[in-house]
């Protein structure tokens, strides 16, 4: 696409809940066919804004703004939910079947028949379930109901799509091919969607941006490698700056192991790919052993790196050092190792780490 | 035991002749207590609903009069239509008291706060966040208070069941502000009461019967849908 002004604007988003403020972002905009995770704990405020993006605050709350055009009166704002859907952790399916369920949103549109059920199945092929098409809601699995729900929601084609947490009442493998499920869904029909999530990995996966919010703030917001990799303040480091996040191409596969390129450096980590597809590496930083120079011997650990310091921070009982490999790398040391290596910031150290120690998340890119 | 005995054989015996007498009677009581359920169903429910999913000052209170009107004794309601509709009370001039019609108004002012304590209650079990779900999937105002409701039918088919049942065996309210006319005002319950204070055993257990076998059927066919809506 060659607009580049975002879909969606706001200005002063405020929401207050017996006198204290719990949401308050002054300007937000939404860019067009991409995925917004808003990440934080447990009220952070994350409902509070896709509520409010969903225009559901009450009383209304801030300017809107979509495709530039102000939303100003009752009308704009019910014109402008039609635009929209949501998701919501539990699935809240209706008392019916999953057909009646999905074309809820078509029905209320008051669409023909025809069309309603063209595209009633055409969205639960997208998600495996067509074969649910008669049964009743109340009678089928969670991870169904929420594959339903999700559905229902793109049924609708929502030029924005709100979700609210929509995996996290799901056991660990339902949830899994639900999001590998959704991305794909997401990707293909490029959907603009605004995902609050409390789960990191989740967040690095499907998103393209990323906003971390605590107390009712965005503290920070940008590409996830960026948000990870260079946390703005101690609350982001902590809650999302845990890992080093690194982009690389597979570029060889071996046994049980395969290497990635990145920024020109081979790095070798464990996991099922494909030969030339992107993936993020998360090292964690106390997987990440520092040395005063290479190890003469061959040691387990194959990626073995040179850097330099370029900062060291005081965390309680041990240090957060950040190096510059060619490629960002932070580790955690004791004060102890620290006094033994005496290490300085401009100081060059060896890093090195397993490739068993890397979490390799796949990501289809937008 | 004679007198029980030989009142049922007459029960039957007045039962399957289709007396036209108590077949009058019976399908008046049908007509008033049916009219007066439709009558609470639609002022009940609404407000019902509009008390369950709106904010205001005094809900509580407002709320709390509802539960108790759930239990208003039925006398105390044939005493102040009475007074209502009373030659010289204040709509004394419609000049219905003692017709078919104001023992639908009372009945029906019987049936109502049951009617509506219970949508309040169904509309109010429903998740919280439907509400903003059946929003944002484009919903009206009004399609989304029907979409509510047609959500809440389970718990709304009792609150039929027990205001049509709570009034159909209501016999003080219908006496006071029928005045169980014969043939004109006179229904199943006032005349069974009429009819064990003579001594007519046989008819008053003929009456009796009837109106127990009315009470089951209907809520057998509503609990046939209820159920079968629950196994779904």
């Amino acid at each position: 696409m060659t607009n580049f002004s975002p879909l969606l604007e706001t200005r002063n988003l405020a929401v207050k809940k017996g006198g204290t403020i719990i949401l308050d972002v002054p300007s937000l905009s939404i860019q067009s066919g991409k995925i917004l995770a808003l990440i934080g704990p447990n009220g952070a405020g994350k409902t509070t804004l896709l509520q409010a993006l969903a225009g559901l605050s009450k009383p209304p709350q801030g300017e809107f703004f979509f495709r530039g055009q102000p939303i100003s009166s009752n009308h704009d704002l019910f014109q402008y939910r039609r635009k929209l859907a949501m998701v919501f952790q539990e699935p809240l399916l209706f008392d019916t079947t999953v057909f009646e369920n999905v074309s809820a949103g078509l029905k209320i549109r008051g669409l023909k028949r025809g069309e309603i059920e063209k595209r009633v199945k055409e969205n639960l092929e997208r998600f495996g379930i067509l074969h649910l098409l008669n049964r009743s809601a109340r009678k089928i699995s969670g991870g169904e109901a929420q594959r339903v729900a999700l559905a229902r929601a793109l049924t609708i084609q929502p030029e924005v799509l709100l979700l609210d947490e929509p995996f996290a009442s799901l056991d660990p493998p339902t949830r899994e091919s639900l999001i590998e499920d959704l991305e794909r869904v997401l990707r293909d029909t490029g959907t603009t969607t605004i995902l609050a999530t409390h789960d990191r990995m989740e967040a690095l996966r499907l998103s393209d941006h990323l906003a971390v919010m605590n107390h009712g703030k965005i503290l920070q917001i940008g590409p996830p490698v960026e948000v990870m990799n260079q946390p703005l303040d101690e609350f982001v480091a902590s809650f999302v700056g845990v890992e080093t996040i690194l982009y690389g191409r597979v570029s060889k596969k071996e046994r049980g192991s395969f290497l990635a390129s990145i920024m020109g450096y081979e790095v070798e980590a464990v996991g099922e790919v494909e030969l030339e597809e992107t993936v993020v590496f998360c090292i964690r930083p106390e997987n990440v052993t520092l040395a005063p120079f290479r190890p003469s011997e061959a040691t387990s650990a194959r990626n073995v790196f040179s850097g330099k310091i370029i900062k060291i921070t005081p965390l309680g009982f041990f240090y957060r050092v950040q190096l510059d490999c060619g490629f960002p790398l932070v580790a955690y040391i004791t004060g102890h190792s620290l006094e033994n290596l005496s290490l300085q910031e401009g100081k060059e150290v060896v890093a090195s780490f397993k490739a068993t120690s890397i979490h390799v998340v796949r990501k289809r890119m937008a | 035991m004679d007198l029980i005995f030989e009142g049922i054989i007459k029960a039957f015996y007045l039962l399957i002749m289709l007396d036209s007498e108590v077949l009058g009677i019976t399908l008046l009581s049908l007509q008033v207590s049916g009219t007066a359920t439709l009558i609470s169903l639609f002022i009940g429910i609404s407000i019902g609903t509009l008390v369950a999913l709106t904010e205001f000052p005094g809900r509580r209170f407002v709320v709390s009069l509802i539960n108790t009107g759930m239990g208003l004794p039925p006398v105390v309601v044939g005493l102040l239509v009475t007074i209502f509709l009373w030659r010289n009370g204040p709509f004394g001039f419609l000049g219905i008291l003692y017709t078919p019609l104001a023992m639908i108004i009372a009945q029906a002012i019987i049936a109502t706060p049951i009617v509506m304590g219970i949508s309040l209650a169904a509309i109010q079990a429903l998740p919280k966040n439907l509400r903003l779900q059946i929003l944002t999937l484009g919903a009206t105002r009004f399609q989304m208070v029907w979409i509510l409701i047609k959500e809440a039918r389970l718990p709304l088919l009792a609150g039929v069941m027990a205001g049509f049942g709570g009034i159909i065996s209501e016999v003080g309210a219908s006496i006071m502000v029928g005045g169980n006319i014969k043939g004109y005002s006179r229904v199943l319950t006032t005349a069974t009461v009429m009819e064990t204070s003579r001594g007519n055993f046989d008819m008053a257990i003929a009456l009796g019967i009837i109106l127990l076998l009315l009470a089951y059927l209907i809520n057998l066919v509503l609990t046939q849908i209820q159920q079968r809506e629950r196994l779904r």
